[in-house]
């Protein structure tokens, strides 16, 4: 593991380039919330007119609904949503320019492969810690299709916000190698 | 006097309680493993969910976005008088709760046919049993949907026996842990029938962590926690020793010709609580 690696967005590709599966970094700069709703609808719009809606090429989506604003914080509490149900829309929508993905849990290989094409990176932030990242959150503006609640668009303005780079851009992918340097053999 | 009303109310308290305080058993256990984690990484997404838990608890702010599902189960003394309907009391107290807690409202319409948000966290989803006396002992748990969703049901043949039982959870855990927010508490029901295993499973989560199940029982948690925590998928999946700080495991009796099995995941922020009402 190498030391903590800060990266400040929108950044293009090559700010990823150099991270390898392992990795801690810490985010700043704007995200955007999206999870299974929101997906089914950006690809509805990808589809229709060849482009992704709302300026979110070169962006980083987050798959995360938050909870509503607490404790002076512009949310209580937000952290990652399971990435996997996101997998059937991810190799279009990095194809079409999303830089990086910010969920938790094991990916298909189509994500780690379209990963490898695009040179996009899937970061994996802890989850069960939202109320600690909620912390690392300084702004949110609603960008579209408030009808799905807390499923909505939202820009979300990150500071320092705490991850590990799951599968990096040369398809290496931690949930698959990080649990074989731990496993206990028989007779241990 | 353990009506309707009551019971509500109880309902209320335990889902703010639950939703922002960690189980002192589950924290105790997390600082615990965090002693002892050999992975460098693993420390850290403890030393990172010990601090969410005293964040939550000091803003009184969600311990995770996912404020889950209401489930509760009611065990109700025979000399007791509801009074009213159960349901519609109990929703219109998770209505209130989630509002005033500002949780987050996760729950559709219809599974299938309308999938709109109900806007209130309603309905909850009840189960009601009597028991000798007077009073009620209301179980609430906020039922995140990463860690059902990881949760699985099977219909062994008895001759599996418990071999087939360890396996099954095994490999549960080392297809379904990593969306299912690792370190897990892991909720194991063996016996009864299709329907009441998975209610077994769900209640094993309520078991408190850090002291033995007696008999056999304790000795087959003991076995499946050490294979679990053999798997290397560690906190966050990310790789360690801790993938599951606890394994707790309820069995009845069943048909002859059936050994059903369930596991119910419960997430590293298992969020239940307990009412008496007297």
């Amino acid at each position: 593991m190498t030391d903590l690696v800060r990266i400040t967005l929108p950044a293009g590709v090559e700010a990823f380039s150099g991270l390898v599966a392992g990795d801690e970094v810490l985010l700043s700069g704007p995200v955007y919330t999206a999870r299974d709703a929101t997906h089914a609808r950006i690809s509805e719009e990808l589809e229709r007119s060849g482009e992704l809606p709302f300026g979110l090429k070169g962006k980083v989506l987050f798959y995360a609904g938050p909870t509503p604003a607490a404790a002076g914080r512009p949310v209580g509490s937000v952290g990652p949503t399971t990435a996997k149900r996101m997998d059937a829309f991810t190799p279009a929508l990095l194809e079409a320019g999303i830089v990086a993905t910010i969920g938790k849990g094991a990916r298909s290989a189509g994500v780690r492969d379209a990963c490898v094409r695009t040179g996009a990176v899937y970061l994996a932030a802890v989850g069960g810690s939202a109320a600690l990242l909620a912390t690392h959150v300084r702004s949110v503006e609603p960008v579209a299709w408030d009808d799905l609640g807390t499923e909505a668009l939202v820009r979300m303005e990150l500071d320092d916000f705490p991850v590990f780079v799951a599968i990096d851009a040369s398809g290496a992918d931690l949930y698959a190698t990080a649990p074989a340097m731990w496993r206990r053999t028989e007779g241990e | 006097m353990a009506d309707a009303r009551a019971i509500a109310s109880a309902v209320s308290e335990a889902i703010g309680v639950a939703a922002t305080s960690l189980r002192p058993d589950v924290l105790a256990s997390m600082r615990a493993a965090a002693e002892v984690e050999p992975s460098a990484r693993g420390r850290s997404v403890l030393a990172q969910l010990i601090k969410n838990a005293e964040i939550a608890e000091t803003d009184h702010v969600p311990l995770c976005q996912d404020t889950g599902t209401v489930w509760v189960r009611v065990e109700i003394g025979v000399e007791e008088h509801l009074g009213e309907l159960l349901q519609p009391v109990i929703d219109a107290a998770v209505r209130e709760a989630y509002r005033a807690h500002a949780l987050r409202m996760s729950v559709v319409r219809d599974g299938l046919f309308d999938r709109t948000n109900t806007g209130d966290n309603t309905p909850a989803f009840i189960e009601l049993v009597t028991r000798p006396g007077i009073g009620a002992t209301v179980h609430v748990m906020l039922k995140g949907g990463g860690s059902d969703n990881s949760s699985a049901l099977t219909m062994l043949d008895p001759s599996a026996g418990i071999e087939g039982v360890k396996e099954f959870v095994l490999r549960t855990v080392v297809e379904k842990a990593t969306g299912a927010c690792p370190p897990l508490v892991v909720g194991v029901g063996v016996g009864s029938t299709f329907d009441k295993v998975a209610g077994l499973a769900k209640r094993a989560l309520l078991v408190p962590l850090g002291s033995d199940s007696p008999g056999e029982t304790g000795v087959l948690e003991r076995e499946l926690l050490d294979l679990v925590n053999g798997t290397g998928i560690g906190p966050a999946g990310l790789g360690g020793r801790t993938t599951a700080l606890g394994v707790k495991v309820l069995t009845a009796p069943c048909h002859i010709a059936a050994l059903p099995v369930a596991v119910n995941m419960g997430c590293s922020a298992v969020r239940t609580a307990t009412v008496e009402v007297v």
